[in-house]
C-alpha cells in the first residue's frame, strides 16, 4: 500500500462486501452476509424465522412464562371455562387445566420431536446419498433401491405400524418418523453429490491423495449442506403434522403429557359447546408448521436466488 | 423505396435493483424492402431492438421512441390486439435455436398450421396443405414425413427450416431474424441461409438480420447497422465495410480472419470507453 | 421403398420392441423389489419388533390352545427367513390372517371398506385437480399480483395446518352449527338396509339405481369430507401447477408463439400448460396417493367408514393382524401410484417416448 494514497479504512459492511477477501474466513462471513440479506428481503421468511425463535424461547422458558401448571388443574372450580375467563387466558380443559400453560409445556415436545427427527434422519440421509453419489455401481444401485423403496411408503401409515407394534411413547413416534423421513435427503444429497463428483477441486485432492472416506466427508458433504438445510426445514412442518397426528390417534405423548395432537384429541369430546379446547392446540400447531414452512421457503430462495425467479 | 419500417429514439430501458439501465438507447433507422443487418456483441442491444419492434420484450421492460411505425401504422400507441394481429401475419421474426423455440410436445405440421389458422379463415384440410407446401418451399425433402414429427426428433438445421417455415406461412412482409443460424454448424448455416435468401427474394419482403458475425451479415445484407452498448455506431452499405469510419467496426473488420494473411500478432479489439457514451 | 430401407426399417422396429421389453422389465423389476421391500417392513414390524408376536396378534386373553395353534400357524418355530417366506406367500394370495376384532379374515374387512376411502379419496382429488390447476394457471400468469399472493397463502395454510384440526372446525361448522352436511358415516341410517352398493362408491350405485334420494344423501355425507381433501390435494397442485407454469412461461417457445400472434389464452393453456400437463399428471397422482394416506385421519373424524378408519380402531384394539393387513394394501396402492406416475410422465412427454 502506497503512502501517497492512503484508503479510509472500510466499514465493516464494505469489509464483508468486498470482492478480494484476505481470508477464508473473510470469504466465508461475506457469503453468510450476502445471504442473510438476500433472506431478510424477504418478510415472510423474517416471520417465519421469528415464530421459530419465540419456540425456542417459549420452550426454554416454560418455567416462568407459563402461568399455571400444565399437568395440575383446579377440577373443582375451574372446569372448561371458556378463553378470556379470569387467570386464564385461554380457557381450561375438562380437567381444569389452563390451556395457555398446557400449550406452553408442549411447545417442548414439539421441539424435542422435531430436532430429534432432523438429528437422526437428516445425516443418516446425507451419509447415504453422499456415498452411494460418490462411489457409483453397484453401492449405488443397492442404495438408492433401498431408499427409493423408502421413499414409496406411505409415510404416516407406516409410523403408525410401527408405533403400534413399539408401542405409545413420545420416543416411538420420534423413531418412527425418523425412519421414514430420511429418504428425501439421501436423494438430495446424492444428486449434489453427482454434480460435485467431476468437478476439478474434488480431482485435485484426490491426487493429493486423499482417501475417499476424507473426499466424502470433508468436501462433498458440505456442498450437500445448503440443499439439505432446506429441505429439512421444510420437512419440518410436515413432520409437526405427522407428529400431531399420531398424538391425535394416542401414539404418541401419553396424558397427562401436554402434547398438541393429543390435546386435539381430547378436547374432541366437547368440541360442541366448548369449542376452545380442541381449537387452541390446532392454532399452535398451525402457526409453528407455517413458520417452518416460511422460514424453509425463505431459506430456499436466499440460498438458490434462481428458484426465485429473479 | 418506401419506408416499411420506421423507427426513430428507440429507447429500451429495464429496472434493476441498481437502478434503470437502458439496453438500447437511441436507435434509429428505416427500411424498406431490403435487407438490413444489425450487428454486434453481446449485450449491445441487437436482439432487444428486434424485440422491441415485435413487441416482445418482457412485461417489465419499457419501451420508447419518437417514432416506431410499420407501413403507417404507430405500434407503440396501436392497442395490443392490432399489435398481435400484425405478428405473424404482416411481421415475423425467427428466433435462435430450434430446440428451445419449438414447442416440444407439439408437432412440427400443428405448430405451422396454427400459424395460419391464427390469421386466416381456412379450413383444416387446407391449413394443411399450405404448411406441406411452406415445408417445401424450404426445401424439406419429405414434407409429409416431418408434418407428424416433434422437434425434438429433427436435426437443428430441420428445426431451423420448420421455424422458418412457421412463421413465413402466412405471408409476412418484414422479417427479422434474431441470430437464426448461431446455433447451426457451419455448413447447416450456408444451407439455411440460401433458403432464407430465396424466399425473401421471391416474396419481396423486408429482412432485419440480427447477428454477431460480421462476414456473414455483410455477405447477406445490403446495409449494414453496427451496435455498441446499446447505440447505433456506423451505418453503412455491406460492400462499403473496408471503409468502416467507426474505430469499433474497424475493428471488427480487422478481427475477421483472412487466410493467408499474417497472423502475429493476432488483432485484438481495444475498446475505448467513449465508444460506450 | 428400396430394400435395404425395408430392412432398416424392421430392424429399428426389432431394436424399438426390444427396448420397449427392456423398460417393462426394468419396471416389473423395481415394482417387485419395492413390495418386497414393503413387506420386509410390515414383517419387521409384526414378528421383529413384538416381544410375543402371538400375544401382538391374539390379544392377552386367548385360550392357550389357540395361541399355540397360531404359533404353529404363523411359524414362529422356523428360522426367520422361513418365515418371510411364508409371509410373503401367503400376503401375495391375500391372507392376511384373521382380525381378532371382527373374527373375519382381514381380506374380507379390507374389501368391505377399501371403496369407502377410493370414493372419498377420487373425490377430493377430483376437487383438488379441477380447483387447484387453475388457481395454478392464474398465479402464475398473474405473478406477483394479488391473485398470486392469495393462491400462495391458500396453498401455505393447507401445507400447515393439521387435517384433523381443519376436520373437527369444518364438522363444528358446517354441521353441528349450520346444519349443511350429515355426518357421521356414508349413508343415513335409514338407508343403510334399503341400499343395496353395486360398485361400493355410493355415488355411482344411487345414479345408477336412479335413487335420487339416497344419491342426495350420500352427497350430503361425502361433500364435507370430500371438500377438506380436495383442499389439501388443491394446496399442493396449485402450488406445484405454479411452479410448473412458471417455468414454461419462461422458455422460448413461448417467445415463438407470441411471435406467431397468438391469443394469450392459447399460449396460456395450448402451450405452457401442455408442456406442464407433463409434470402435472404426475403431481395429481401423488396428491391422490397423500390423500389415501390421510385418510387414516380424516376417516377418524368423519366416522367414515372405510380403509384408515378400520387400521385406527384395529390400532386401539391392538389388532396387529389388521393394522398389518391395512398397511399393505395402502403401502401396495401407495407404491403403485408412485411407479405408475413415474410411468406416465415417461409416456407422456414425447422427449422420452421415442427413445
Amino acid at each position: 500500500m502506497s503512502l501517497a494514497t492512503e484508503t479510509p479504512p472500510m466499514t465493516r459492511r464494505e469489509w464483508l462486501l468486498s470482492d478480494r477477501p484476505q481470508s477464508r474466513l473473510q470469504a466465508r462471513l461475506g457469503r453468510a452476509y450476502m445471504t442473510w440479506r438476500r433472506f431478510s428481503a424477504n418478510r415472510l421468511a423474517v416471520v417465519g424465522l421469528l415464530i421459530l425463535l419465540a419456540l425456542v424461547l417459549v420452550a426454554a422458558f416454560a418455567d416462568y412464562i407459563a402461568p399455571h401448571s400444565p399437568f395440575i388443574g383446579n377440577l373443582a372450580g375451574a372446569r372448561l371455562l371458556p378463553p378470556g375467563s379470569e387467570g386464564y387466558l385461554l380457557g381450561t380443559d375438562d380437567q381444569g387445566r389452563d390451556i395457555l400453560s398446557r400449550l406452553i409445556y408442549g411447545s417442548r415436545l414439539t421441539l424435542m420431536v422435531v430436532a430429534l427427527v432432523a438429528i437422526i434422519a437428516a445425516p443418516v440421509g446425507l451419509i447415504v446419498g453422499a456415498v452411494a453419489g460418490y462411489a457409483g455401481g453397484w453401492i449405488d444401485a443397492i442404495l438408492m433401491r433401498v431408499t427409493d423403496i423408502f421413499l414409496a411408503f406411505p409415510k404416516l401409515v407406516l409410523a403408525l405400524a410401527f408405533v403400534a407394534a413399539l408401542g405409545p411413547g413420545i420416543e416411538n413416534a420420534v423413531i418412527a418418523i425418523a425412519i421414514t423421513s430420511w429418504p428425501p435427503y439421501a436423494r438430495i444429497a446424492r444428486a449434489e453429490t453427482l454434480t460435485v463428483r467431476n468437478s476439478d477441486y474434488i480431482a485435485a485432492v484426490r491426487l493429493m491423495g486423499a482417501s475417499p472416506m476424507r473426499i466424502v466427508f470433508r468436501h462433498v458433504m458440505p456442498m450437500c449442506l445448503s440443499s439439505l438445510i432446506v429441505r429439512v426445514t421444510l420437512d419440518m412442518a410436515g413432520i409437526i403434522l405427522t407428529a400431531a397426528g399420531l398424538g391425535f390417534l394416542g401414539l404418541g405423548a401419553q396424558p397427562p403429557l401436554p402434547e398438541w395432537g393429543a390435546m386435539i384429541a381430547s378436547g374432541r369430546r366437547f368440541i360442541l359447546d366448548h369449542w376452545w379446547v380442541a381449537t387452541m392446540p390446532g392454532i399452535a400447531i398451525l402457526i409453528v408448521s407455517l413458520g417452518f414452512n416460511l422460514l424453509g421457503d425463505g431459506l430456499r430462495d436466499a440460498l438458490d436466488p434462481r428458484e426465485s425467479g429473479q | 423505396m418506401s419506408a416499411l419500417l420506421t423507427v426513430e429514439d428507440l429507447r429500451v430501458c429495464y429496472p434493476t435493483r441498481t437502478g434503470m439501465v437502458e439496453a438500447v438507447r437511441g436507435v434509429s433507422f428505416a427500411l424498406g424492402r431490403e435487407r438490413l443487418g444489425i450487428v454486434g456483441e453481446s449485450g449491445s442491444g441487437k436482439s432487444q431492438t428486434g424485440r422491441a419492434i415485435m413487441g416482445l420484450t418482457p412485461p417489465q421492460a419499457q419501451v420508447t421512441a419518437k417514432t416506431l411505425s410499420f407501413d403507417g401504422i404507430d405500434l407503440l400507441s396501436a392497442p395490443p390486439k392490432l399489435r398481435r394481429s400484425l405478428r405473424g401475419k404482416r411481421i415475423a421474426m425467427i428466433l435462435q435455436d430450434p430446440k428451445y423455440s419449438l414447442n416440444p410436445v407439439m408437432s412440427i405440421g400443428r405448430q405451422i398450421v396454427e400459424t395460419l389458422r391464427e390469421h386466416e379463415d381456412v379450413s383444416g384440410a387446407e391449413a394443411r396443405e399450405r404448411a406441406l407446401e411452406m415445408l417445401a418451399a424450404v426445401q424439406i425433402r419429405d414434407p409429409k414425413r416431418v408434418f407428424g414429427l416433434y422437434p425434438h426428433e429433427v436435426s437443428g438445421g430441420m428445426g431451423q427450416r420448420a421455424m422458418i417455415a412457421m412463421m413465413l406461412v402466412a405471408g409476412p412482409e418484414l422479417l427479422i431474424a434474431d441470430e437464426p443460424t448461431s446455433a447451426l454448424d457451419v455448413t447447416v448455416q450456408l444451407e439455411v441461409l440460401s433458403i432464407l435468401d430465396k424466399l425473401v427474394a421471391e416474396r419481396g419482403m423486408g429482412l432485419i438480420f440480427v447477428s454477431h458475425d460480421l462476414r456473414l451479415v455483410s455477405s447477406f445484407c445490403d446495409r449494414v447497422l453496427v451496435m455498441y452498448a446499446g447505440r447505433i455506431v456506423e451505418e453503412l452499405a455491406a460492400s462499403d465495410l473496408a471503409n468502416a469510419k467507426h474505430p469499433y467496426t474497424q475493428g471488427l473488420f480487422n478481427c475477421m480472419p483472412v487466410i493467408g494473411a499474417d497472423r502475429h500478432p493476432l488483432p485484438v479489439l481495444d475498446r475505448k470507453p467513449e465508444w460506450a457514451l | 421403398m428400396s430394400l435395404s430401407a425395408i430392412e432398416r426399417g424392421s430392424g429399428r422396429r426389432r431394436a424399438r420392441s426390444r427396448k420397449i421389453v427392456a423398460t417393462a422389465l426394468q419396471f416389473l423389476i423395481v415394482v417387485a423389489t419395492t413390495y418386497i421391500g414393503l413387506l420386509a417392513v410390515t414383517f419387521f414390524i409384526g414378528r421383529v419388533i413384538p416381544i410375543d408376536p402371538v400375544l401382538a396378534v391374539l390379544g392377552d386373553r386367548a385360550p392357550a390352545h389357540v395361541v399355540e395353534r397360531t404359533r404353529e400357524a404363523m411359524g414362529l418355530n422356523l428360522p426367520l427367513y422361513q418365515q418371510f417366506f411364508i409371509y410373503v406367500r401367503q400376503a401375495l394370495s391375500g391372507d392376511f390372517g384373521v382380525s381378532v376384532l371382527t373374527t373375519n379374515p382381514v381380506m374380507t374387512d379390507i374389501r368391505r371398506v377399501f371403496p369407502a376411502t377410493i370414493e372419498l379419496a377420487t373425490l377430493g382429488t377430483l376437487i383438488g385437480a379441477l380447483i387447484g390447476v387453475p388457481l395454478g394457471v392464474l398465479a402464475a400468469v398473474k405473478r406477483g399480483s394479488i391473485a398470486d399472493q392469495i393462491v400462495r397463502v391458500i396453498g401455505l395454510v393447507g401445507y400447515s395446518v393439521p387435517i384433523f384440526w381443519l376436520a373437527l372446525l369444518a364438522l363444528l361448522v358446517f354441521y353441528a352449527r349450520l346444519q349443511w352436511v350429515a355426518y357421521p358415516g356414508r349413508i343415513d341410517i335409514v338407508y343403510e338396509y334399503t341400499f343395496t352398493p353395486i360398485t361400493g362408491f355410493y355415488l355411482v350405485d344411487a345414479l345408477w339405481q336412479r335413487q335420487w334420494d339416497v344419491f342426495r344423501d350420500a352427497f350430503r355425507h361425502i361433500i364435507l369430507p370430500a371438500s377438506l381433501l380436495g383442499y389439501f390435494s388443491l394446496a399442493y397442485i396449485s402450488r406445484m401447477t405454479r411452479s410448473f407454469m412458471l417455468n414454461e412461461l419462461q422458455q422460448e417457445y413461448i417467445v415463438a408463439a407470441r411471435a406467431k400472434g397468438l391469443s394469450e389464452a392459447r399460449i396460456i393453456w395450448g402451450h405452457a400448460l401442455r408442456n406442464a400437463a407433463v409434470p402435472l399428471v404426475t403431481v395429481i397422482a401423488l396428491s391422490y396417493a397423500g390423500l389415501l394416506e390421510g385418510s387414516v385421519l380424516t376417516e377418524t373424524v368423519f366416522a367414515w367408514p372405510g380403509l384408515g378408519l378400520y387400521i385406527t380402531n384395529s390400532l386401539q384394539n391392538a389388532d396387529m393382524n389388521a393394522v398389518l393387513g391395512g398397511t399393505i394394501i395402502i403401502g401396495s396402492v401407495f407404491i403403485g401410484i408412485n411407479l405408475l406416475s413415474d410411468l406416465l410422465y415417461r409416456t407422456l412427454d414425447p422427449r422420452t417416448r421415442a427413445r
